[in-house]
């Protein structure tokens, strides 16, 4: 479903990412750990083309993201290529990001209505639809402001799934909330693993959570893919040492 | 001993007459319309391009975006007394003759939309990262981002300063009166000049910019207050 191949990512001289080849098939859950500034948000931020690449390619469903075909050779990807592109991808960030000045359900309607071209009253059906499926549809009329932090990341999922994408991203979606309601949050990724064929990439540091559900898990480390594979083996028996130091401190820290 | 001190020709009398004020005060009345439809249709075309300009400057073309801030620091940098010389004696010369209300209009939003730009600026520029963020993953364009999220939101930290300028236009009314517009001033001039007495005229003029200036701090918070609950902020 997403393939990453060579990609390279750095500002001026700083390598963040160094030739990463990252498949993602379609209907697995990968998750993505590591210590901070191993470039773990990056790969997400590239795949939701909030960043340029500075080499390589990004295939997203067998057909390049990053770049276009043009007389048989990749040129890099105008606005509009991009535009139709990334419509398979939707994400969820650390900050939530919800429109202030609008409802939880306007920000589930608005992309919806202004990019897919929805009436508002398919739009709010699907809208409630999806609050309904995140436990929120009763605050459905309530501002960002007057939610807390669990719940206006479950708007959020609501608004990224409302948009039908085949990828799901989550960028660090537990990390800014306080820890009792991490659960309601983790939850819902819970129910759309268990429930819905969705291709899904998450950034995480809860380790417990990305281990229960993840189908694979990567550990970044300094731009690279340091090891990978089933959150049984690889945080079980991780082989590399880098990984072993990496989560005996994670460890430590709880 | 001082009584030279309150001589007559040193300190005329104070001498106020109200038949008088009573009889020029429907024409300045009058005045004050004109002075208000003034200060209204400047600030009007001010809150729009001044809006456009805002936005000129953070368009990708680099042209456009250095074009219009030069524009802007000119016309921040030149008295806008010039401004409404130039428009209205200069014109002419090019084959552009206007009244002098559609020039006054045009050097007072002109100059006061520079100004404008700047206010809306700092409220684009308010706005997170993450609302632009948020756009893209949801597939938006640039134009539905500005409309639909960033504009809505820049709007409410921009009122206290949109609306202070609105007060300066108010009190730069007065510099139409040069191109012969019939605002307050320019009417007072006029009453002045037909009968030698100027002060309840300039006195009247005085209060009327006073008390209408005054409670408009007041409603300009009022009305951040309301734009701010209605769009749930």
């Amino acid at each position: 479903m997403v393939s990453f191949r060579k990609v390279r990512k750095a500002y001026g001289s700083l390598v963040v990412l160094d030739d990463l080849d990252l498949d993602v098939a379609a209907g697995e859950m990968v998750s993505v750990i590591g210590p901070s500034g191993s470039g773990k948000t990056t790969v997400l931020r590239m795949l939701m083309t909030l960043e340029q690449i500075n080499g390589g390619v990004i295939y997203v469903d067998g057909k390049p993201l990053t770049h276009m075909e043009k007389g048989g050779k990749l040129v890099p990807a105008t606005d509009k290529h991009l535009r139709a592109r990334r419509s398979d991808i939707g994400m969820c960030f650390q900050h939530f990001n919800l429109f202030p000045h609008m409802t939880a359900i306007q920000n589930c309607m608005e992309g919806p209505v202004q990019v897919l071209g929805l009436s508002k009253a398919e739009a709010r059906d699907r809208g409630e639809e999806l609050l309904e499926l995140v436990g929120m549809v009763d605050k459905k009329d309530q501002h960002p402001s007057r939610l807390s932090g669990g719940q206006q990341q479950r708007v959020a999922i609501a608004r990224a799934l409302a948009m039908r994408p085949k990828v799901m991203l989550f960028d660090e979606v537990t990390s800014a909330l306080d820890p009792e309601v991490i659960g309601e949050v983790t939850n819902v990724i819970r129910k759309l693993v268990s429930e819905h064929n969705l291709t899904m990439l998450m950034v995480t540091h809860q380790m417990g959570f990305a281990r229960d559900i993840s189908d694979r898990v990567c550990f970044f480390y300094g731009g690279k893919i340091e090891e990978q594979g089933p959150p049984a083996e690889l945080f079980g028996n991780p082989k590399r040492e880098r990984t072993q130091q990496f989560l005996s401190a994670v460890k430590e820290a709880i | 001993m001082f009584d030279w001190l309150f001589m007559d020709e040193w300190f005329p009398k104070f001498d106020w007459r109200w038949d008088y004020t009573w009889e020029i005060l429907p024409r300045l009345i009058e005045a004050t319309g004109n002075t208000l439809i003034a200060a209204a249709a400047g600030y009007l075309i001010a809150l729009v391009l001044g809006l456009v300009f805002a936005l000129a400057q953070r368009s990708q073309s680099r042209v456009l975006t250095f074009v219009v801030r030069e524009f802007v620091e000119f016309v921040r940098s030149t008295p806008l007394l010039l401004q409404i010389f130039f428009i209205f004696y200069v014109g002419p010369q090019f084959g552009i003759t206007l009244s002098p209300w559609v020039s006054g209009m045009i050097a007072i939003g002109l100059h006061y939309s520079c100004y404008l730009s700047e206010v809306y600026r700092g409220g684009l520029d308010s706005v997170p990262k993450g609302q632009w963020e948020a756009a893209t993953a949801l597939n938006m364009t640039t134009a539905q981002t500005y409309k639909r999220l960033i504009i809505p939101q820049a709007i409410p930290p921009a009122i206290p300063g949109l609306g202070n300028y609105l007060v300066g236009i108010f009190k730069d009314t007065p510099m139409l009166s040069v191109i012969g517009v019939a605002e307050l001033i320019h009417t007072a001039n006029a009453i002045g000049s037909e009968t030698w007495r100027y002060l309840e005229a300039y006195t009247i003029v005085g209060v009327i910019f006073l008390a209408l200036s005054l409670p408009a701090a007041g409603l300009i918070r009022a009305f951040e207050g309301f734009v701010r609950r209605k769009l749930g902020m």
